[in-house]
């Protein structure tokens, strides 16, 4: 265990037993200077991301920087309210006691962030660890390194330094890492890691999240307006250059709908990234040499027919968007694992049920997409498959939406966060039941004690029967509000009638 | 037992380890045709499973009795009512449980929906324990029936005549297609760990809950784990002994003290352990008279093993104050209080599990606070004080699974609360809704459509990438919730302030 370990993981647990990030404005003050972080480091964090996967500045900025603030700014509006004790509803049998959820922290945190959105996919879970109250150690992935080195270097500028730290590891630093005692660990990453990070966690009984990936499969009918299904679909895929844990994995459709599907795939590549995609910088690289060469053997020795596409150079790490129609057969090189890049296969299907038994028949994927205007088809498809999202006539959008859970199902992982479930995932709800000593508190339990008789039994096989419609869910400041609304109208009639008329 | 029930060893016959992956993949099948996505499905399944719990309560008393000699009281009220309640308000509440939740629209994306659909996760492994064996059992595999799962219970082989109950009931009225029971020892678990499960939720000790977890590595299955852990008890001089006393002996002989939730151990002033113990002696004797071995209201201790664990802590733990009798025949070990314990002795090492209470002396609440920081977290904490910031300090400044003020054990019954421990007291939650939350999967849906307006919104979106659209993209994340629809929120108070005018306006004509 090397000193610096050890070091960083002995403050954080006694900077968590020093009780400081239990106070909510403690939380809200680390949260309001990350906020002044991303403004203030912005264009270093987006040379970074340029200089660790050639990303574009509206990428870099839209698709990290941005959702990394719209997360600030859903905390520093809600935290407040997600702090507070849930009271659970008076009961009138026993309108003297009184029971709540008080959300508390875990203790320290292990943050493992993932390469390919290496600010948002470190960043967002943190802010959810902070806001609940943990002490966290986040281990950027060492796969960006200009991102991770430029959080280890702005991060303890602008968050307290006892309480989370920025960890740089590689894999078998990790490795130590995970040897250690964590209350919660989050992580994301492929299956593989996943494996790992659980067999880690097991001994020291800790709890987990795991974000982890698949092959999103996506529908399209005949139904589908095949222009706007085309381009959405492509920029999901282009984006980061295919390197999205919900980028679309692969197509099934029609042959119909395929023919449309590539007549304007090449048109609207073309119009984004002119007649030479591999000058466009818009386009990102593959991040390194292992990724490159798993995607070339996929078109190197993938059965099917390259439609488009299909140019690489090692050199510079660069793949174009490639597109592979004619897939013999389910067992394709293309169709195994996970793409993680922009080749993007067409299987042809008779029908929605025919893709309903494929994707059933695969590992739950982290998303799902399907492209129809017919109603019935899409609700076949969110009833009958399970993914870790679905999103209907477009892709990634589920990720963003404020409100919604992401996280996988089955191989893409369990938990969730983003927002509300950021916070949920990083707290232990503790159920409080707060009794007194009262006569009337003694008199309600009495029965329970021994000697125990017929009558103290039907006394309280009654009780339990019935306490819920004791029940008096009135929620009282919305009683009040309601009651001054309603005042408030007739004030303004009365001074009208009095003053005005 | 009664003449038409199946004994154990018939019934171990019947589980061949062979077949657990027949089992598994017929429910598994059963899963994938959408058999228990429909509601009305569940529904039936839930209203046949209270009836099962309705019509056989003679079979499932006698088997606890036979199990571990648990009064009528104790099997009817802590195992049948409680799951029948369970049950009733799964069968009241799972339409409103089920139903997607719908997030509200966005101006900006007028047309668009996004919802939150709950899904079930597939084929559910429930592994139950002995000490509350229909209890731990049923009721989270009613929970996992009401998320649309399938499931497969394995109730403990430690309390065999209750198995033998379930593996011949649960058959006879639920859906044999979807749900299984299946019987067998460590073995046998091991065996069936081999599985794919979508899910495992398990109760019991921490040993056996970190192997489970291990195995369902495997196939990456989230699990809840509800183990158990040193419940401790801090009591302060501002109390009314009398009643503290009663409620924490309660807590105590409930199930003669197997109960994950009992209160383990006490801590308090040399002061409180003198008010304690007379308190408690007289309890003791108002409850069981002279010879509690006679009260029938005492169950035994569940098994031989954990018997003579427990013998071991009267000779290595303290010194008896109360209490101490043993009967090695019956599995009898009297209500006993331990005082003079140390924190080293073996008492307090690990969860007690029986109906021994030792009282550690401490000298201040904050002395209390660090004894149980520097040990694991606990399943629950119970303070006992009168004083408000002390109860707010102990409870603020320790982690447990739970908290009860002034009292023992009830949290356990109350649906409304998560029921569920953290760090070695195990993680996850189930109860009421909790339950329905556990074994479902919450899965966002965005649906969007081809509507002109729709495709203008994310038009920007595409490349080549400009400044103006990094720009303009910006703003909208910025902005995007101003532009929420939350007008219909203040509906109803528009409604009252025309109720205010209407009012004003009748007491003017009226007048």
């Amino acid at each position: 265990m090397s000193t610096n370990m050890t070091s960083v993981i002995t403050k954080s647990r006694s900077a968590f037993s020093s009780e400081r990030t239990l106070a909510v404005s403690f939380r809200l003050a680390q949260i309001k200077n990350l906020l002044a972080m991303i403004n203030e480091c912005q264009d270093e964090i987006v040379s970074a991301l340029h200089a660790d996967l050639r990303k574009s500045t509206m990428e870099a900025t839209l698709y990290e920087v941005e959702l990394v603030r719209s997360e600030i700014a859903y905390f520093i509006r809600n935290l407040k309210n997600l702090a507070k004790k849930e009271k659970l509803p008076m009961n009138l049998l026993a309108c003297l006691d009184s029971g709540y959820i008080q959300r508390e922290p875990y203790g320290v945190v292990l943050i493992l962030g993932a390469w390919n959105y290496p600010l948002s996919l470190s960043l967002l879970p943190l802010i959810g660890a902070i806001a609940a109250g943990n002490c966290v150690i986040l281990k950027p992935s060492e796969l960006a390194p200009n991102t991770a080195q430029t959080l280890s270097k702005i991060v303890p500028r602008y968050l307290d330094t006892e309480c989370f730290h920025i960890y740089e590891a590689d894999l078998e630093g990790t490795k130590e890492l995970l040897k250690n005692k964590f209350d919660y660990i989050f992580a994301t990453g492929s299956t593989n890691m996943g494996r790992s990070v659980m067999a880690a966690a097991v001994p020291h009984l800790t709890p987990l999240t795991l974000e982890l990936g698949g092959k999103s499969p996506i529908f399209i009918d005949d139904s589908s307006d095949y222009e706007l299904a085309t381009k959405r679909i492509l920029w999901g895929k282009c984006m980061n250059l295919g390197q999205t844990c919900i980028a679309p994995d692969y197509i099934l459709c029609s042959k119909n709908v395929e023919k449309e599907f590539l007549t304007v795939a090449t048109r609207v590549l073309t119009e984004w990234y002119g007649t030479n995609w591999k000058q466009s910088l818009d386009l990102t690289r593959i991040l390194n040499e292992k990724n490159f060469l798993r995607l070339q053997k996929m078109i190197e020795e993938t059965k099917g027919r390259i439609a488009f596409g299909g140019q690489m150079d090692q050199q510079t790490l660069w793949i174009s968007p490639t597109v592979i129609v004619d897939i013999p057969d389910p067992s394709d090189i293309v169709m195994q694992e996970e793409i993680f890049g922009p080749i993007l296969p067409i299987i042809t299907v008779d029908s929605a049920d025919e893709a309903i038994k494929i994707i059933k028949s695969r590992p739950k994927p982290l998303s799902l997409y399907v492209f129809s205007k017919d109603n019935s088809v899409i609700q076949e498809f969110v009833k009958r498959t399970s993914s870790g999202g679905i999103c209907i006539n477009d892709v990634i959008w589920q990720n963003g939406w404020e409100g919604l859970p992401f996280g996988g199902v089955g191989e893409s992982g369990f938990g969730n966060y983003h927002g509300k479930y950021s916070f949920e995932t990083f707290s232990h709800k503790k159920s409080v039941l707060q009794r007194g000593f009262s006569y009337m508190s003694e008199k309600l339990g009495e029965a329970r004690y021994p000697p125990y008789n017929d009558s103290k039994l039907r006394f309280f096989t009654t009780i339990i029967r019935h306490i819920h419609s004791f029940n008096v869910n009135i929620n009282w400041c919305r009683v009040t509000s309601h009651f001054f609304a309603g005042c408030f109208g007739a004030l303004v009639l009365f001074l009208y009638l009095r003053y005005l008329k | 037992m009664s003449g038409d029930s199946v004994t154990w060893i018939e019934l171990q016959k019947e589980s061949d380890p062979m077949d657990f992956s027949k089992k598994v993949s017929h429910l598994s099948s059963s899963f994938l045709s959408g058999k228990t996505l429909d509601l009305n499905f569940r529904l039936k399944q839930l209203k046949a499973l209270l009836r099962l719990y309705e019509e056989n309560n003679g079979k499932i008393l006698e088997a606890l009795h036979k199990d571990m000699r648990k009064s009528e009281l104790e099997a009817y009220l802590y195992e049948v009512t409680l799951m029948k309640n369970d049950c009733r308000d799964a069968i009241q509440l799972l339409k409103s449980w089920a139903k997607p939740k719908f997030l509200k629209r966005n101006w900006l994306v007028l047309a668009d929906e996004a919802w939150i659909e709950k899904v079930p996760f597939g084929v559910v492994l429930v592994i139950g324990t002995w000490n509350y064996p229909f209890q731990l059992t049923l009721v989270p595999m009613c929970g996992a029936i009401a998320a649309g799962n399938c499931v497969i219970i394995k109730p403990s082989e430690i309390s065999s005549y209750s198995a033998a109950v379930m593996a011949e009931l649960i058959p006879k009225y639920l859906d044999r297609d979807c749900y299984q029971v299946v019987l067998g020892g460590p073995e046998e678990t091991e065996k069936l760990l081999e599985e794919k499960f979508d899910y495992i939720f398990y109760t019991g000790s921490m040993k056996i809950g970190k192997k489970i977890h291990a195995a369902a590595n495997k196939y990456l299955t989230p699990v809840t784990l509800e183990l158990g852990g040193k419940s401790p008890v801090f009591v302060d001089d501002t109390v009314n002994y009398a009643m503290t006393a009663r409620r924490i002996m309660w807590g105590k002989c409930m199930n003669m003290g197997q109960t994950c939730v009992a209160p383990d151990y006490i801590l308090c002033s040399k002061k409180v352990e003198i008010e304690l113990i007379k308190e408690m002696k007289i309890t003791l004797q108002e409850w069981y008279g002279s010879d509690s071995k006679k009260a029938t209201d005492l169950s035994r201790i569940g098994h031989k093993r954990h018997f003579e664990r427990l013998k071991m802590f009267l000779s290595n733990s303290g010194s008896i104050a109360l209490g101490g009798g043993i009967d090695e025949s019956e599995l009898w070990i009297e209500p006993t209080i331990l005082v003079n314990v140390k924190p080293m002795d073996p008492i307090m090492q690990e969860e007690i599990f029986g109906p021994i209470l030792p009282i550690v002396t401490i000298n201040s609440p904050d002395e209390a606070i660090k004894f149980i920081n520097a040990r694991p977290h606990p399943l629950c904490l119970y303070i006992f004080s009168e004083v408000k910031c002390l109860q707010e300090q102990m409870k603020n400044m320790t982690q447990s699974g739970t908290a009860v003020i002034n009292d023992t054990i009830v949290q356990f019954a109350i649906d409304e609360l998560p029921f569920g421990g953290i760090g070695e007291s195990g993680m996850g939650y189930y109860h009421g809704k909790f339950s329905f939350d556990t074994f479902t999967h919450q899965k966002g849906v965005v649906e969007r459509n081809f509507s002109f307006l729709a495709d203008k919104v994310g038009v920007f979106r595409y490349p080549p990438y400009t400044e103006r659209k990094i720009n303009f993209i910006s703003f909208l994340m910025g902005h995007w919730k101003k532009f929420k629809i939350v007008y219909f929120d203040y509906i109803p108070y528009f409604l009252c302030f025309l109720l205010g005018i209407v009012l004003v306006i009748l007491v003017q004509y009226f007048l």
